[in-house]
C-alpha cells in the first residue's frame, strides 16, 4: 500500500511547486509520545500496522491496515471544509489461505472535521468509520470491507524501536532521501474479524510502522523490498533494500532488536536478500520473489510466504502494482517468528 | 363476394384521386405535426432525464436546497450518520463564459467521495497527468459534449467569469460518462474558492445503508435539515424538471390533434359526397344482396384505407419535421426549457402506433355519418330518385344542440387542471368547436339572408341551393369553421399575450441601463466593492441592485424564484394584478406562487433564509412571464439583513439628467473591462424578449398555416366531389342561356358562402376558445394572466381571405364540370 502512495505522490509532485516540504535531516531525535501523531508539514505520512491472528478455530490469517497522510500542497492559503491541502488514505487487508488470495478494501477523503484527519497530539487517524487510534497506552484499529470487518486492540508489550540514526532513517546514498521512523514491534493483538458472514475472536502479534517523510524515494529506484519480524524470541527486526528496475539493491539497511530487547541499526553492508523461489502472478504477469533469504547482522532468515498470491492489483483506481503479505520466518529450518514482506516496483511500467 | 366487392369500394378511392389524395395529406399533416411534437419533446426529455440520472448516479436520496447553496457543515453531519452509506456533496454553478453570452453547467465534486454514489461524474485525467490533478484548483475536466460545443481540446484554456474577473482554466481531462450532456466538473473547494461560494453546497447525494427503507432513511435525516433544505428521492427532482415542460408539451399536442380533427373532418366531406354521388351504386349492390351492415363496414373501410395511408406518411413526415426541428429550433422547440443537451431522434414504435391509430380513427370518424346514411337509405328509393345530391338536403340545422354544446363548454372551464394539464380547457375547445358546426346551417342561412338585395341571377341560384342543401355547407364549411377557429383563437391569444408582454416588461423594466454580472447564472456576482464602483459611475443617478436566487417552499414543488430589489411599501415597482394588503414585512409573490401554493394577500409566508424559516405577509400577486415555477419579490434591505448575502446579481440604472445610456454604458465599460459586464438598455432587452417570444410561438404559427391550408383543401374537395354530381345541373343550366362566367360566378357565390358561414363561425368559436385559452389553459398550465387584445385588422383580413380562396377553390374545382358540353350533359340524364 506504501507503493500505491507513491505513485499518487510523483504524480502529484510536478503539479506543485508553491509548497516548501521541511527536509527530514539527521541529528533529530524521535520524541515519544510526542512525536506519535501526525507532522502534517510535512509531505507524506505513515502508519503501517502488520500482523498475524489466529481464531478461535485455530485458522491463522495475516492482516494489514494503513493510514497515509498527504500534504497535497493544493489549496493550503483559502481552506475551506473541502480543502484537499491534507489527504487520508486508508487501506485495510485480510490475506487468509482459504480464499488463496487477498481481501481488502480502501477509502480516502480530505481531511475535514471528523470525516477524515489525523491528529497531531497521539496517534490518531481516521476516515469515516475506520481509525488508528491510540488511547491509554494501546491502540485501536478498525476497517471493514465488502467482504471484511475487524476491530483489533494492539497493546505494545515493549517499548519502540527507532530505526535509523535514533529514528533518521536513510534510504539511499544521498541522505536527502530519508524518513523519520520509528517501529512497534510485538504487539499483543485481541479482537474480532468478520469473514464469509462469521464473527471470529482473533488474538496475535502485530507491528506498528510510523514514517514521515519529505523525499522518500531516491531517483533511480523503481521501488523497495520491506519486512517486519516479530521473533518468537522476544526480538525483532526492521530490515529494507531500494532496488532499481533490474531489481538489484542501491541500499540497504535495517534494525534488529534481539531477545533482551537491545537494539542494533544495520548499515547497507549488514543487510542483505537474497532471492530463493519466484512466483509469476496470473493477473497481471509479473514476477515476485515470494521466498528470500534475508542477512540481517549474524542473523540469517529464510522468509516463506502464507499462500503465493498476495499480489495487489490496483491498476483501475491507482495503477499501483505490488506484493504485501504475510510470511513465516525460519533460521536453520525451524520456524523463529512471523512478519511482514512488501514488495513493490516490480511491475512492468510502474509509473514512479 | 367479398373479394368482388373491394375494387368496387377501395376502387372508389382511386376514382376521385385527387380528394383521395387531399384527405390523406390533411390527415397526414395533423399525424406528422403530433409526432413531431411528441418526438421532439421524448428526444429532448429523454436526454434531459438521463442527465438527470447520470447526474443522481446511485442516489438514494438527495439534499437541495435554494440555488445560492445551503452551508457546507450539513455534509459532516449527514456523512457520518450510520443511515448513511455513502454521501457524495456536490456545488453547481452555472458559470458564464468570460466575454461571451454562453454558459455551462459547472459542477464542483469530491473524488473521493464521488465513485460510489455518482461514478458517472468522475472526472478523467488525460494522458500523463496524475489521478490528483483533479483537485489542482486550476484544472477543469469537461464532457465530450462540452468539449465539442465549446471546441476546446486536452490541455486547452477555458475562460470563466469568476465574480467580475476572468478565471482561467486548464482542461486537464473529461468526464466520460457524462457523454450527451455539456458539463464541466471540477474540485468542489476550487468551486468554492473561485466563485465566492465559501462554506456553500448545492446538494448532496445519498446512497442508504443497505437494507434501510428509503421512508425510514428520509424520516432519520430529515430532522437534520435546516429550513429550506429538502431530501428528495432523485425521481422526485426528475418530475418536477420534466413537468415544467409538460405544459408546453401538451399545449402542442393539442393543437396537432385540432390539426388531427380538421383532417377528420376533410375525410368527412369527401365521403359524404362521394356516398352521395354512388347512392345508385349502393342501392343497386342493396337490390343484389349486401346487407347493409356490410355496405357500412366496406365505407367505413374506405376511410380506415385513408387513415392507414395518411398515418404512415404522416409517422415519417413526422419524423423528417422533427429532425428538420431539432436542428432549426432545438429540443425544446425555441422554448428554453432544455438547454445545455444534445437530443438525439430515436425511432419510437408505441408513439407511432399511437399516431397510425389516431390517424385511422381519425379516417373511421369521418366516413362513420356519411356510411349510416348511405347503409339507412332504402334501395328502391335510392333506384329512382338517380344520383343526385338531394340526400344533403336532409341535414337539419341544430341551434339547440349548439347551445347545449357552448353551455357544457362554459360548465368544463370549470374544472381545475388534472396533474397541471388543463383538460377540462381542452375539453371547451371540442366542445365550442362541436357548437360551431351544429350552427353553421343557420349561419349560412343568415347570410345567404343577407345576399337577398343582389338579384344577379347566380347570386340567386347560389342562394337557392345553399338553403336547399344546408348539408353541404356542414360538409364544405365545417373544415373552414375548424381551421379559422383554431387560427382566429390562436392570434387572438398571442396578440393578447403578446402586448400584456410587452406591458410587462415595460414595468419590470423601469430603469434606462441594465448591468448584468452573468446573464444566465451565478459565476458572475457584483461585491460590495464592485456596488459601489457602479454606483459611483459618473452619469448614474441611481443604482437599484437586484439579487437572485431560489427558495424551497415545500417537497411536492420545484424550487421557486426569489428577487430581491429596491421596492416600495406598496411595491408600486410591480405589475400588480388583484387585491393589495399594507404590511410592514411584506413580500409579493407571482401568479404561479398563488396558484400553485395557494397563498392570497394577507396571507403569511414562511420563507427560508440562510438556513431559517422567517415570517412574512403576501403584500400583492404580480404578473410574471418569465419564471413558470413562480417567483417571489423582497425589498433588498430585508433580504440583506437576513440572510447576510451582500452580493448582487443584476443593477437597473437610473441616468441622470441630460445623460444617455449609450455614454454611461461607455464609461462602465471603460470602469470594469469590456468584456466582464453585460449592458443592456431597457430598450433592447425588451427587443430581445419579444424576438424569444414571437421564436416560441413560430411553432403555433405554422400549425395555424396548416389547419388553413387544411380548410381551403375541404372546400375545395368538397367542391370537386359535388361538381361531380351536379355536372346535369350545370349542363341544364347552360342549356336555359347561363354563360360559363354565370356557372363560375354561382359556384364562387356558393364557395364564399360557405365558407363564409365557416369563417364567421370560426370568428365567434375562435373568440370563444381564445377565451378559453387565455382563463384557463395558459391560467392553469403556466399559472399567468393576460389582458385581452383582439387583432381586428388582420382578423378581417384573414377571414377575407379566406373566403376569397374558398370562392376561388370552389371555381377551379367546379371547371371540371363546367367545361362539359351542356347539351351532352343534359342528354346524359334523358
Amino acid at each position: 500500500m506504501r507503493a500505491l502512495l507513491c505513485v499518487l505522490l510523483l504524480l502529484v509532485a510536478p503539479l506543485v511547486r508553491a509548497v516548501d516540504y521541511p527536509p527530514v535531516l539527521p541529528g533529530r531525535t524521535i520524541e515519544l509520545p510526542a512525536d506519535s501523531g501526525a507532522h502534517p508539514d510535512f509531505r507524506t505520512e505513515w502508519w503501517y500496522v502488520t500482523g498475524w491472528i489466529k481464531d478461535e478455530t485455530g485458522a491463522e490469517r495475516g492482516f494489514q491496515i494503513t493510514f497515509f497522510r498527504v500534504r497535497s500542497g493544493i489549496g493550503e492559503d483559502a481552506p475551506g471544509r473541502f480543502s484537499p491541502a491534507q489527504l487520508i488514505l486508508a487501506h485495510a487487508a485480510v490475506a487468509d489461505a482459504k480464499h488463496g488470495r487477498l481481501l481488502h478494501a480502501q477509502r480516502s477523503a480530505r481531511a475535514s472535521g471528523a470525516l477524515a484527519g489525523a491528529a497531531r497530539d497521539r496517534t490518531h487517524a481516521w476516515v469515516g468509520n475506520w481509525r488508528l487510534e491510540e488511547a491509554d497506552g494501546s491502540y485501536v484499529a478498525e476497517a471493514n470491507g465488502q467482504d471484511f470487518a475487524y476491530r483489533l486492540e494492539l497493546t505494545p508489550t515493549q517499548p519502540a524501536m527507532l530505526n535509523g540514526d535514533k529514528g533518521f532513517s536513510q534510504k539511499a546514498p544521498d541522505p536527502a532521501n530519508a524518513s523519520y521512523y520509528y517501529s512497534r514491534p510485538q504487539l499483543a493483538v485481541r479482537g474480532t474479524l468478520s469473514i464469509d458472514g462469521r464473527e471470529h475472536a482473533v488474538s496475535g502479534k502485530a507491528w506498528l510502522d510510523q514514517e514521515w517523510s519529505s523525499e522518500y524515494m531516491p531517483a533511480g529506484a523503481s521501488g523497495w523490498d520491506w519486512i517486519g519480524v516479530n521473533l518468537d524470541d522476544g526480538g525483532a527486526l526492521m530490515a529494507f533494500r531500494m532496488h532499481d528496475r533490474t531489481g538489484d539493491a542501491l541500499w540497504s539497511a535495517g534494525t534488529l532488536r534481539d531477545a533482551m530487547g537491545r537494539d542494533r541499526a544495520l548499515d547497507r553492508e549488514a543487510v542483505s536478500f537474497t532471492p530463493l523461489r519466484r512466483w509469476r502472478s496470473p493477473r497481471t504477469n509479473v514476477e515476485y520473489v515470494v521466498a528470500w533469504r534475508v542477512r540481517a547482522g549474524d542473523r540469517e532468515l529464510e522468509l516463506r510466504p502464507l499462500m503465493d498470491d498476495q499480489e495487489l492489483d490496483s491498476r483501475r483506481s491507482t495503477g499501483a502494482i505490488y506484493w504485501e503479505g504475510a510470511v513465516r520466518v525460519f533460521e536453520g529450518g525451524r520456524e523463529v517468528g512471523r512478519g511482514y514482506l512488501e514488495m513493490t516496483g516490480y511491475a512492468q511500467r510502474l509509473e514512479m | 363476394m367479398r373479394r368482388a366487392l373491394a375494387p368496387v369500394f377501395l376502387g372508389s378511392l382511386g376514382a376521385r384521386r385527387l380528394t383521395t389524395l387531399l384527405s390523406i395529406l390533411a390527415i397526414a399533416l395533423g399525424i406528422a405535426l403530433g409526432v413531431a411534437v411528441q418526438v421532439i419533446h421524448d428526444a429532448a426529455l429523454d436526454e434531459f432525464d438521463h442527465g438527470m440520472r447520470t447526474l443522481s448516479g446511485e442516489a438514494d436520496l438527495q439534499i437541495v436546497g435554494p440555488r445560492g447553496g445551503f452551508d457546507d457543515a450539513l455534509f459532516e453531519t449527514v456523512a457520518l450518520r450510520p443511515e448513511v452509506a455513502a454521501a457524495s456533496p456536490l456545488l453547481e454553478v452555472d458559470a458564464r463564459l468570460f466575454g461571451d453570452e454562453r454558459s455551462l453547467r459547472l459542477i464542483g465534486v469530491d473524488v473521493f467521495r464521488l465513485g460510489e454514489v455518482q461514478p458517472a461524474l468522475m472526472p478523467q485525467p488525460g494522458e500523463g497527468q496524475g489521478r490528483l490533478v483533479t483537485l489542482t484548483p486550476d484544472s477543469v475536466f469537461l464532457s465530450p459534449g462540452a468539449m465539442q460545443a465549446l471546441g476546446l481540446a486536452l490541455g486547452g484554456t477555458l475562460t470563466l467569469q469568476a465574480g467580475l474577473e476572468p478565471l482561467a482554466l486548464k482542461v486537464a481531462g473529461g468526464v466520460p460518462g457524462m457523454a450527451g450532456q455539456q458539463v464541466a466538473v471540477m474540485d468542489i473547494d476550487a468551486v468554492q474558492r473561485h466563485f465566492g461560494l465559501r462554506g456553500r453546497l448545492s446538494r448532496i447525494d445519498l446512497r442508504l445503508r443497505e437494507g434501510l427503507g428509503l421512508a425510514a432513511g428520509r424520516e432519520a435525516l430529515a430532522p437534520l435539515m435546516p429550513a429550506g433544505v429538502q431530501l428528495l428521492a432523485p425521481e422526485t427532482a426528475r418530475a418536477q424538471a420534466a413537468g415544467l415542460s409538460r405544459s408546453y408539451r401538451v399545449n402542442l399536442t393539442m393543437l396537432a390533434v385540432i390539426a388531427l380533427v380538421t383532417g377528420g373532418f376533410l375525410v368527412f366531406s369527401t365521403q359524404a359526397l362521394s356516398v352521395v354521388r354512388r347512392r345508385t351504386e349502393f342501392a343497386f349492390l342493396r337490390a343484389i344482396g349486401l346487407a347493409r351492415g356490410e355496405l357500412m363496414r366496406w365505407l367505413l373501410a374506405e376511410g380506415a384505407i385513408v387513415g392507414v395511408v395518411g398515418g404512415l406518411a404522416g409517422v415519417a413526415l413526422g419524423y423528417g419535421l422533427a429532425a428538420a426541428a431539432l436542428k432549426l429550433l432545438g429540443g425544446d422547440l425555441g422554448a428554453g426549457y432544455f438547454a445545455g443537451i444534445s437530443p438525439r431522434l430515436a425511432f419510437e414504435p408505441a408513439v407511432a402506433a399511437v399516431f397510425l391509430v389516431l390517424g385511422v380513427l381519425a379516417g373511421m370518424a369521418g366516413a362513420w355519418l356519411p356510411a349510416r346514411e348511405a347503409a339507412e337509405v332504402s334501395p328502391a328509393l335510392a333506384l329512382k330518385a338517380g344520383g343526385d345530391a338531394t340526400g344533403l338536403a336532409g341535414a337539419r340545422r341544430h341551434p339547440g344542440w349548439a347551445v347545449g354544446a357552448a353551455a357544457l363548454a362554459a360548465v368544463a372551464c370549470l374544472a381545475p387542471a388534472w396533474q397541471g394539464i388543463p383538460v377540462g380547457g381542452y375539453v371547451a375547445v371540442a366542445l365550442l368547436l362541436a357548437a360551431g358546426v351544429f350552427v353553421l346551417p343557420q349561419l349560412a342561412a343568415n347570410l345567404s339572408a343577407l345576399l337577398a338585395p343582389l338579384r344577379a341571377v347566380p347570386i340567386a341560384l347560389a342562394r337557392a341551393r345553399l338553403a336547399a342543401v344546408p348539408g353541404h355547407v356542414v360538409v364544405a364549411g365545417a373544415g373552414v369553421l375548424a381551421s379559422a377557429a383554431l387560427a382566429v383563437a390562436m392570434a387572438i391569444m398571442v396578440a393578447s399575450f403578446r402586448d400584456s408582454v410587452d406591458d410587462w416588461l415595460a414595468r419590470i423594466l423601469p430603469a434606462e441601463l441594465y448591468v448584468r454580472g452573468a446573464r444566465a447564472g451565478s459565476s458572475g456576482y457584483f461585491d460590495a466593492a464592485a456596488q459601489a464602483r457602479i454606483a459611483g459611475t459618473p452619469g448614474v443617478a441611481r443604482a437599484d441592485f437586484i439579487r437572485h436566487d431560489t427558495v424551497r417552499l415545500s417537497a411536492d414543488h420545484p424550487p421557486v424564484m426569489l428577487i430581491a430589489r429596491s421596492l416600495s411599501p406598496d411595491g408600486r415597482e410591480l405589475p400588480l394584478v388583484g387585491r393589495q394588503v399594507k404590511t410592514s414585512s411584506p413580500v409579493w409573490i407571482s401568479e404561479a406562487v398563488a396558484d400553485l401554493f395557494g397563498y392570497a394577500p394577507g396571507d403569511t409566508l414562511r420563507l427560508p433564509l440562510a438556513g431559517s424559516p422567517h415570517d412574512f405577509v403576501v403584500a400583492g400577486v404580480w404578473r410574471d412571464y418569465a419564471r413558470q415555477s413562480g417567483a417571489i419579490m423582497i425589498p433588498i434591505e430585508r433580504y440583506r439583513a437576513l440572510s447576510g448575502d451582500p452580493l448582487a446579481n443584476d443593477a437597473a440604472l437610473h441616468l441622470a439628467d441630460g445623460e444617455t445610456a449609450s455614454a454611461v454604458a461607455a464609461r462602465l465599460r471603460e470602469r470594469f473591462g469590456a468584456q466582464t459586464l453585460e449592458l443592456a438598455q431597457a430598450g433592447e432587452i425588451r427587443a430581445v424578449s419579444l424576438r424569444i417570444f414571437d421564436r416560441t410561438f413560430a411553432v403555433t404559427y405554422l400549425l395555424e398555416a396548416v389547419a388553413v391550408v387544411i380548410g381551403l383543401f375541404g372546400v375545395a374537395a368538397s367542391f370537386a366531389a359535388l361538381a361531380a354530381a351536379r355536372r346535369r345541373e350545370f349542363g341544364m343550366l347552360r342549356h336555359i342561356g347561363l354563360t360559363r362566367r354565370q356557372v363560375g360566378l354561382m359556384l364562387a357565390t356558393e364557395g364564399a358562402l360557405t365558407a363564409g358561414a365557416g369563417a364567421l363561425g370560426g370568428l365567434a368559436v375562435g373568440g370563444a376558445i381564445s377565451l378559453v385559452l387565455i382563463e384557463v389553459v395558459n391560467r392553469q398550465s403556466f399559472h399567468w394572466s393576460m389582458d385581452i387584445r383582439i387583432p381586428f385588422a388582420s382578423l378581417a383580413i384573414f377571414c377575407l381571405t379566406l373566403v376569397l380562396l374558398a370562392a376561388l377553390a370552389a371555381v377551379l374545382a367546379g371547371r371540371q364540370a363546367m367545361r362539359q358540353e351542356a347539351v351532352m350533359a343534359v342528354k346524359e340524364d334523358w
